[in-house]
């Protein structure tokens, strides 16, 4: 699907890094989910089951100075980026560790010592803010990337096209990665996009856009090792569409109706996590106990996670005042 | 005092961002056509910027207004002092996700994390004849976001100061600059201090009533101050400046002394800052009250284009003096 040359292939370590990575992900979505059952989590959660290859891979190439700015179906992401999960699940539990002090929520997680500067329930708004945090790098001559990620629907809003306008203009060292899962919530791309791809639309732009299966591991860490390398250069984005599904529909409890019959049986059956494990064993890179210790790590880490999360404290009602400006409100 | 330079507001705009920009290079100015090479803003506002402090801090952009404040809020979360201009008031309104769902809100929603220091300026205002979507006072809409700060100054010396203010303020400021009041001259320090946001000005004291105007609508009050002052009418008139957070101790203070109050603004009368005013005055001074808090403003309908209708849809002096000498009555 790549259209690259000389594309990298990802060594042994590299593929058992997107594998951890892609793990953690899936281990905290599969305790959200649970933990949401039991009515221990009140939240509207958008799980990205399914997506792991994306954020893994991406951020298999990013280092702890670059940044992300993502959105409401974003957990996958900051986790990929290496976000503490205690701070995380406080702050889904709207706690007073939690990141933002349980004032913005799952759809806002923000955690600028591991870069994810900005989550946005908006669609489609976290592109104009990374061209910004783009533009701060290339002012103070540092080599650090931004990653903005947004959907297929996204794509379609006025912000998309502001952005990768201006960010090509500027040579802005962000790159634009968008996991195409097939659904702007509940309409399908072929009913959104007449555009067969929305790589194509790099081009009007005037910068590299590619359209890779962003659920092989190969592809994606090829994509990602391009793209990411042309920002650090400073020769300015790329567009990546990613091709994937999401496995748990729009939203938590979602009954996914509106897809064709088959459809989700049809991608659970190459389910991109059991593949890479598959593939691990198979190579002969993992054995099946290594892989199910890394496994019992992720479950301890996760499980201590959420009780912390769940343990702590609600905010004070004073946090009303506080933060709204740098200054406390009066009372 | 220091020494004092005599210039209009739109030549103190241009100062003070020459001061902030050599006092701090953190400090970026950008929109359509701001760099010299573009004419230094459609009105001239950043002329010389560019050619002082180079084409990386000042750039002129596309016509994208979601693109320029998304990237002052990027760029302040990263430490800068953007100083992004929206060319008038009413293109506000293409990037209004921008500035209300995220300038903001972040430090807010971040629990105090990241902060978006942006100064957004833009101008507006009836009198030129550019009609409905170029002319709006549309600063209460921004008074109605928490977390944005909202200045709307009338004078050279105030726009000098309260600008210095808002970049080196640690939030977001709309910077708003009326037509009304841009090209009209005064006396600007030869180097500018802050004004501090959210203190009114007490342009004349007076026992009668007290008049309550910003922006443009400042000016036209002042006019009015004679013919009140013929009337015998002893008129206090209260420059705001800042509309978000607005100075109600001194607004209090002046009506709790006169007991009569007229809101005077540019602004569509219905819903507009007025109405908070008012009704703030009503609910802390309700017994010591001589007359209800009347309201000035224009009238429900756009900005018109015909000069006569334009004329009529704002405030003017008369309609001042009329208004007071009435609670007079």
């Amino acid at each position: 699907m790549a259209p690259m040359t000389n594309a990298p292939q990802p060594d042994s370590e590299a593929l058992v890094d997107i594998y951890r990575r892609m793990l953690r992900i899936e281990r905290n979505d599969d305790a959200i989910r649970s933990t949401i059952r039991k009515g221990r989590l009140q939240m509207p959660y958008y799980s990205a089951r399914g997506q792991e290859v994306i954020p893994a891979a991406i951020s298999h190439f990013l280092r702890d100075d670059d940044k992300i700015c993502t959105i409401y179906r974003g957990i996958q992401d900051m986790v990929a980026k290496g976000m503490p999960l205690k701070p995380l699940w406080a702050e889904i539990a709207g706690r007073v560790d939690g990141t933002c002090k349980g004032k913005g929520g799952p759809m806002h997680l923000t955690h600028p010592e591991t870069g994810v500067m900005v989550t946005t329930g908006v669609v489609g708004s976290s592109m104009p803010i990374a061209n910004g945090l783009g533009w701060a790098a290339q002012l103070d001559k540092s080599d650090r990337v931004v990653i903005a990620y947004f959907g297929d629907g996204a794509a379609n809003i006025g912000a998309f096209h502001e952005s990768l306008n201006l960010a090509a203009l500027w040579d802005l060292p962000v790159v634009f990665v968008c996991p195409n899962n097939g659904y702007a919530e509940h309409t399908s791309f072929a009913n959104s996009t007449r555009a067969e791809t929305l790589a194509v639309r790099a081009a009007g732009y005037g910068m590299p856009g590619y359209r890779v299966d962003g659920n092989d591991p190969d592809a994606m860490y090829a994509a990602a090792h391009q793209a990411i390398s042309r920002a650090r250069a400073g020769e300015g984005p790329t567009l990546l569409e990613c091709i994937t599904f999401r496995f748990m529909g729009h939203v938590f409890g979602d009954d996914m109706s509106y897809m064709a019959e088959g459809e989700l049986a049809r991608h659970l059956e190459r389910d991109p996590l059991v593949k890479l494990r598959q593939r691990l064993i198979d190579e002969g890179i993992s054995t099946e106990e290594e892989l199910e210790s890394m496994k019992a790590e992720i479950d301890a880490e996760v499980a201590e996670a959420r009780d912390y999360g769940l343990a702590s404290p609600t905010p004070s009602v004073d946090e009303l005042r506080r933060d709204v400006f740098a200054e406390e409100m009066p009372a | 005092m220091s020494a004092t330079v005599k210039m209009n507001s739109l030549q103190a705009v241009n100062k003070a961002l020459h001061q902030a920009m050599a006092a701090d290079d953190k400090v970026v100015v950008f929109g359509e056509d701001v760099a010299d090479n573009e004419g230094g803003g459609v009105t001239g506002a950043t002329k010389g910027l560019s050619t002082a402090f180079g084409t990386d801090r000042v750039r002129s952009t596309p016509i994208s207004e979601q693109a320029i404040i998304g990237a002052a809020i990027g760029a302040a979360l990263a430490g800068y002092k953007a100083v992004p201009e929206i060319m008038l008031m009413n293109f506000t309104t293409v990037a209004m996700d921008m500035i209300h769902n995220h300038a903001a809100k972040l430090r807010f929603m971040s629990g105090g994390q990241t902060s978006v220091p942006i100064t957004i300026r833009t101008l507006t205002g009836a009198g030129w004849q550019t009609a409905g979507q170029h002319a709006d006072h549309l600063e209460g809409w921004f008074a109605h976001s928490a977390g944005i700060k909202v200045v709307c100054p009338s004078n050279p010396a105030d726009y000098a100061g309260l600008l210095l203010a808002s970049i080196q303020d640690p939030d977001p400021v709309l910077f708003v600059e009326s037509a009304g009041s841009l090209f009209i001259p005064g006396e600007v320090p030869e180097i500018i201090t802050p004004i501090p946001l959210g203190k009114a000005n007490i342009v004349t004291e007076g026992s009668d009533v007290t008049i309550v105007a910003w922006s443009a609508q400042t000016v036209r009050c002042q006019a009015a101050l004679q013919a009140l002052a013929e009337a015998g009418i002893s008129a206090e008139l209260i420059d705001l400046r800042t509309i978000s957070p607005w100075d109600r101790d001194t607004v209090l203070a002046s009506v709790e002394k006169t007991g009569r109050c007229i809101v005077a603004h540019e602004a569509v009368r219905s819903f507009g800052p007025g109405a908070e005013i008012a009704a703030t005055i009503a609910e802390e001074l309700f017994g010591k009250l001589k007359a209800p808090v009347r309201r000035l403003g224009g009238p429900e309908c756009a900005v018109p284009f015909a000069k006569a209708l334009e004329d009529a849809f704002i405030v003017q002096p008369a309609d001042v003096v009329a208004t007071a000498k009435a609670l007079m009555a």
